[in-house]
């Protein structure tokens, strides 16, 4: 390898401009099934809406809530979507800062991943108020009453947490892309010129432009790991705080956390399998990326199951009758289908990738995925609904919690929210960051050994 | 009155080499151009620091002296006990002020590459549309008589493409 820096663009080796030219391709005019996905994602969207504006219309009491279970699908949805972000900072940030240089391929789309699940968790706790149109109540604004939030509560944590994950990874994802905004807008010759031109800010890629980046995109991994880990930790405490059994635990932070990349790498799957070939990017994208992602879903699926294994273990030591009873229940109750499921989705099928046979299998990553999605979508209705329906008052066991239509509607419409989301962006901007593929490419730093030979030669 | 001298690379290292040429030959005003970034050219003009980290220790201590003092002048501006907790119990607020922190480092880092890196910039310098794909640029501002000079410098680092160009800054 020469030292000098030149990278000869020779056919056989993967030069800037193959990069360029593969890479911009992608936000060229999409494909009938490109439509067909987003007319399919944008239809149940309109069911959600629908939904939506009929419980805003009629009340909160058009929801399946039974005293004393007063929080299900929504929060669980909430904490769903913010685990699904998780695994994009993860990514982005903590391998960018191991400098585990895999990440360069599946690092934008599990940025804009995070942004669009923060997105749309952000809109459950809102969906969940009985007067959604107050939502601004809560943040501390001065106001007349002089009334302020209080910040001993750890729903307040959660706004502040949230919010500041929103604006953080807004920005992390925004800011990474201008580069490669800038490279299409010097390209793109149709209306979206315009929306480059202003959002590339008038980057150049000029020695001091490039060298401040560098220096702000480190920070901001830097800033971005702590945040990530904080985020889902005060998440878990909205439920650790209480003194509710099932919930009451000092593992809820480290277990959430695991679990919200656990479920975060799985969404990364179910993404970016259909993404490559919808994109044809195969060869940036490569097995060996999703092998990786398989990995890294091993421990933390043993993590998760662990902890699972530690709430009935501590249940059963402290001999605190009401916590047996609730995890007995939680076991055996009428939640147990559910519970079971789950430990089926996030314990056992994760076992298989033990297998190097299964990690390099795209379909059977594909399915893993799902039923992992399923698993932990689960894992968070179970604790929520199967502690509420158990609490210290015998009395209130007897309700049972059945979601209406518009809660699954609004479930639904949520999911379809994230997916059209995802869509839009990978039409219209670069869903591989093609700065730092040119950087893993480039000669002078350390050869990208972890890329397939045949996908990204460098130079002999 | 200034020209500028454009020089059109096809590989990172001319780029650097010929960066490097200039400065040794005195031209103060030389800026690179690259589609990625590339520490050989990085190196090219000189060793220099981001000032972009001081903005962000001064954002993360900002924000974590308002994350205290925020819910602290709330609690006191209304003082009630609740949960029988102290009026103005400091472990709730050790969150306020982590995600706070995090929040305004981050915010003040975006401030500090703006403002360091001349962002958003609307009067743009001499520029090639192929910078951003798979060129590299050298950019040498300096007095008419002495564009001969800088030609040669960027011709001696096997240049593809020399523009001059009247020079208004």
């Amino acid at each position: 390898m020469p030292s000098d820096g030149h990278v000869k663009p020779e056919r056989g080796f993967v030069t800037y401009r193959k990069i360029s030219d593969d890479i911009l391709r992608t936000i060229q005019a999409p494909s009938p099934s490109y439509f067909l996905a987003l007319g399919v994602v944008a239809a149940v969207l309109l069911w959600g809406v629908y939904g939506l504006t009929h419980q805003i219309r009629v009340g909160l009491g058009v929801a399946g809530y039974e005293p004393p279970i007063m929080w299900a699908i929504y929060i669980t949805n909430f904490v769903f979507w913010v685990g699904i972000a998780h695994s994009g900072t993860l990514i982005s940030a903590v391998l960018l800062l191991f400098r585990a240089r895999w990440r360069t391929a599946v690092a934008r789309a599990s940025e804009a991943m995070t942004v669009f699940a923060v997105m749309t968790a952000g809109l459950f706790p809102i969906i969940h108020l009985g007067r959604p149109w107050y939502f601004y109540w809560l943040f501390p604004y001065p106001n007349q009453r002089e009334l302020w939030v209080n910040f001993r509560s750890p729903l307040i944590w959660d706004v502040f947490a949230i919010s500041t994950y929103l604006t953080v990874s807004t920005l992390f994802l925004y800011l990474g892309l201008v580069p490669d905004i800038a490279a299409a807008r010097d390209r793109q010759q149709d209306w979206r010129r315009y929306l480059y031109r202003v959002l590339a800010l008038g980057w150049q890629g000029t020695d001091r432009q490039w060298r401040h980046f560098n220096s702000l995109y480190g920070l901001f991994a830097a800033l971005a790991t702590p945040l990530v880990v904080s985020v889902h930790s005060v998440v878990s405490w909205d439920f650790a705080m209480s003194i509710l059994p099932g919930w009451h635990s000092t593992i809820f932070a480290p277990y959430f956390v695991a679990g919200a990349i656990f479920s975060g790498l799985a969404m990364v799957m179910t993404l970016l399998i259909p993404m490559r070939t919808l994109l044809h990017l195969e060869e940036y994208i490569t097995l060996h990326h999703f092998e990786n992602l398989a990995k890294l879903m091993i421990p933390t699926s043993l993590i998760v199951s662990y902890a699972y294994v530690t709430e009935f273990f501590v249940a059963w030591y402290t001999g605190s009758a009401f916590e047996f009873g609730t995890f007995v229940d939680r076991a055996l109750g009428a939640y147990a289908p559910f519970f079971w499921v789950m430990v089926l989705c996030n314990c056992l099928v994760p076992l298989s990738l033990f297998w190097k046979r299964v990690r390099t299998n795209l379909r059977a990553l594909f399915v893993i995925s799902l039923l992992v999605n399923i698993g932990m979508w689960l894992e968070r209705f179970v604790i929520i609904v199967s502690s509420l329906a158990h609490s210290f008052d015998p009395a209130g066991w007897v309700g049972v919690y059945r979601p209406t239509w518009v809660e699954g509607a609004i479930t639904a419409g949520a999911f379809a929210w994230f997916f059209l989301l995802f869509l839009l962006f990978i039409k219209n901007f670069p869903g591989i960051s093609m700065t730092e593929m040119k950087e893993v490419s480039s000669p002078d730093g350390p050869p990208a050994v972890s890329y397939q030979p045949s996908a990204l030669r460098l130079e002999p | 009155m200034n020209v500028h001298v454009l020089g059109v690379f096809d590989a990172a290292g001319k780029a650097a080499d010929a960066a490097r040429a200039l400065r040794t030959d005195g031209f103060a005003r030389v800026t690179t151009y690259a589609p990625a970034f590339d520490h050989n050219l990085d190196a090219a003009l000189g060793p220099g620091k981001s000032p972009v980290r001081a903005f962000t220790l001064a954002g993360g201590i900002l924000g974590c002296a308002l994350g205290f003092a925020f819910p602290i002048y709330t609690v006191l501006d209304w003082p009630l006990i609740t949960g029988g907790k102290a009026i103005v119990s400091l472990p709730p607020f050790v969150v306020i002020a982590f995600e706070l922190t995090i929040l305004f480092a981050a915010l003040m880092t975006v401030a500090g590459f703006l403002l360091s890196s001349g962002l958003p910039r609307l009067r743009q310098a001499p520029y090639d549309a192929r910078f951003s794909q798979d060129r590299w640029g050298v950019l040498v501002t300096c007095a008419a008589e002495r564009a001969e000079a800088a030609r040669a410098h960027l011709t001696q680092a096997d240049v593809e493409e020399v523009r001059v160009g009247e020079g208004t800054r």
